[in-house]
């Protein structure tokens, strides 16, 4: 099929990557900077005979996806920073009852009710789990409109596969920004999953029941092992990174989503200097390219990881460095950017 | 009481030693056990819905659960909706209803029940789809939920369990604890002054356009058992035929939390608890 091209902010690309997933279900609350999202779901759920409910909370919205989810349907809800505080018991609960769904988070300033500005003051609440109890998802960290488009697609299949939500961690500057957008699929190549598990009434089978409270002595430790071994799956399998010059560098960056394209713009100036320079940016934040980064150990002694937060993925790459070789963070909080000369400066002092 | 227990109503489990059972309280017995595994059963030769697991149920002596879990097992049956009907399970004393329930059930974050009801039913609209809450997770965490599932006139079924107090977590004033009632956080009684009033949500609910069918109803007596199995009945129907939100509040027992006898605390819900929530329809459109 010929591809299209449109031009759209990173929250509509979103949206049109969940329609193309075949997602039939949205339910959102309204919060800057995703709107755009809860807007566009709204509009294109009507057109392609889907169901979208704007909640009275982002309580009620993160449980009317499990809802939809339990009755097997690909279901998304999606907000930004403080409403996915919210929404964390219900994540925790899909976690627990093994249902499949989407999360979006545009992040934006914090703590408290902070800004509107983009952030990434959220990482350790995506990828530590800001929810109660031991669970893990995929958290994808879409760079571009293009890349919200394609891991919001894919995240519907992976949470699918392994019954279990999977987050997008975006920020307010990707979901604003107006970026053209290729679309290379179409919903009608979608395949129904077969979901035996779903509650759809019990005709012609034992019924189903979808819970998480397991009170029988051991029986909480074993669903938890079963978790764990989920978790390990994805582990092996899904953890994605982009590298650029990574083999010949005496100093890699390390960032993710918006911040990667400004440490990318500044490593190709440090580059134009003769500094030897490369870029790690996860695309998965959970799983974590750990060992690809411990691997570049073996020839890079410097580190720096930029972040628009305090300092939170620099904690992993400090555990994936493990000590043998040097870690520098540059960040800036509360809605402000790192710029390529601030990153620049950052690399010619290290240099 | 006597009558009662004659009653093909009466609630799943058998004949017991009340005294024994108060005294022991809840917590060391076990959750189910399965029982015989023919129909009928029972001591009394009472028959059992088919919806209705033939399980020995795990809550306390004179509880009114039993009684309303039964209720809802005879109407499911008498639609013939067993196969389409889904259940959504509180936090509470009844989270794990699923265990005497024989159909799809899920259990639902506290409170979040109707908005778990609503993303299934939107989803599955020729479902039958019904919430089971009490009244901490109907009218106190979710009081948001409830009141906004009604608004939208979601065709949804819900059955509100009211009887006074949080059961599971040992006894604590719920938002419709009676004034001066005495509870495990409200050790003098509750006081009108410093905790408010007892929350008369159906009232409030009876007022949204979108709720369509509003009944108080209670299982203290044979009598009132049948009027609740009317209006449990009448509940489903109003889904079935497509008319929107139903709401039945069913006033039970909780002779454990009471500090009561079972027949005291059946007593007390005839002189007491139904004198401040009235009996009978508020709204059916």
């Amino acid at each position: 099929m010929a591809m299209r091209k449109l031009l759209m902010c990173g929250n509509e690309a979103c949206g049109e990557g969940a329609i193309l997933a075949g997602c039939k279900f949205y339910a959102g609350y309204p919060i800057t900077p995703q709107n755009e999202l809860t807007a566009y779901m709204a509009k294109r759920l009507n057109e392609t005979d889907g169901v979208f409910i704007q909640a009275e909370s982002e309580l009620a919205a993160i449980n009317m996806v499990f809802g939809a989810a339990a009755a097997g349907e690909r279901a998304m809800t999606s907000s930004s920073s403080p409403g996915i505080s919210l929404k964390q018991e219900g994540i925790s609960y899909l976690a627990g009852c093994e249902l499949p769904a989407v999360i979006v988070n545009i992040q934006r300033g914090g703590p408290g009710l902070g800004n509107i500005a983009p952030s990434q003051g959220d990482y350790f609440q995506a990828v530590k789990g800001g929810g109660h109890g031991d669970y893990k998802m995929i958290v994808f960290a879409p760079a571009s409109a293009q890349e919200l488009l394609d891991h919001t697609y894919l995240a519907f299949d992976l949470a699918d596969k392994y019954r279990n939500p999977v987050f997008i961690l975006g920020d307010g500057l990707i979901g604003q920004m107006m970026e053209p957008i290729e679309i290379r699929a179409t919903s009608d190549e979608r395949r129904a999953t077969s979901k035996p598990w779903a509650l759809t009434g019990c005709r012609g089978r034992k019924p189903n029941i979808i819970k998480s409270l397991i009170l029988a002595e051991g029986a909480l430790e074993e669903h938890n092992k079963k978790l764990q071994e989920k978790f390990n799956a994805m582990k092996s399998v899904e953890t994605r990174a982009v590298t650029h010059n990574i083999k010949d560098s005496d100093i890699i960056l390390v960032a993710y989503g918006s911040v990667a394209r400004i440490a990318k713009a500044a490593m190709e100036k440090a580059r134009a200097r003769n500094l030897k320079v490369g870029l790690i940016r996860p695309v998965t934040l959970w799983p974590f390219p750990d060992k690809l980064i411990g691997e570049a150990c073996a020839r890079t002694k410097k580190f720096l990881v930029v972040e628009m937060s305090s300092g939170q993925m620099v904690e992993d790459v400090r555990l994936a460095v493990n000590g043998r070789a040097d870690v520098e963070f540059y960040g800036r909080m509360g809605g402000g950017i790192p710029s390529e000369d601030e990153i620049l400066q950052r690399i010619e002092a290290l240099a | 009481m006597k009558k009662r227990k004659k009653s093909s109503l009466r609630g799943p489990k058998g004949r017991s030693n009340l005294k024994k059972e108060i005294a022991s309280g809840a917590s060391s017995r076990p959750f189910f056990r399965k029982g015989g595994a023919s129909r009928p059963r029972n001591d009394g030769g009472v028959s059992l819905p088919a919806s209705l697991r033939d399980v020995e149920n795990h809550y306390c002596a004179g509880c009114g659960h039993g009684i309303i879990h039964r209720l809802i097992c005879e109407a499911i049956d008498e639609f013939g909706i067993r196969e389409r009907v889904i259940g959504v399970a509180p936090v509470g004393c009844a989270v794990i209803a699923y265990d005497y329930w024989d159909f799809d059930v899920t259990e639902a974050a506290h409170g979040r029940t109707p908005a778990v009801a609503t993303g299934i039913k939107r989803v599955l609209p020729g479902n039958i789809v019904f919430t089971y809450q009490g009244d901490g997770d109907l009218a106190a965490i979710g009081t948001s939920e409830i009141i906004h599932a009604a608004n939208r006139g979601e065709n949804i079924t819900v059955i509100f369990v009211n009887n006074g107090v949080y059961g599971m977590t040992g006894g604590q004033m719920a938002p419709t604890t009676l004034a001066g009632q005495k509870t495990a956080t409200t050790p003098g009684g509750r006081s009108l002054r410093r905790e408010g009033y007892p929350l008369k949500i159906l009232e409030m609910i009876a007022v949204l356009p979108g709720a369509k069918y509003v009944e108080r109803v209670s299982v203290h007596s044979a009598q009132e058992t049948l009027r609740a199995k009317r209006a449990i009945h009448k509940a489903f129907k109003m889904q079935i035929d497509n008319k929107g939100f139903s709401i039945v509040e069913v006033l039970s027992m909780c002779p454990t939390y009471w500090g009561m006898t079972p027949i005291q605390a059946a007593d007390r819900i005839k002189n007491e608890v139904s004198t401040f929530y009235p009996l009978g329809v508020i709204k059916s459109c």
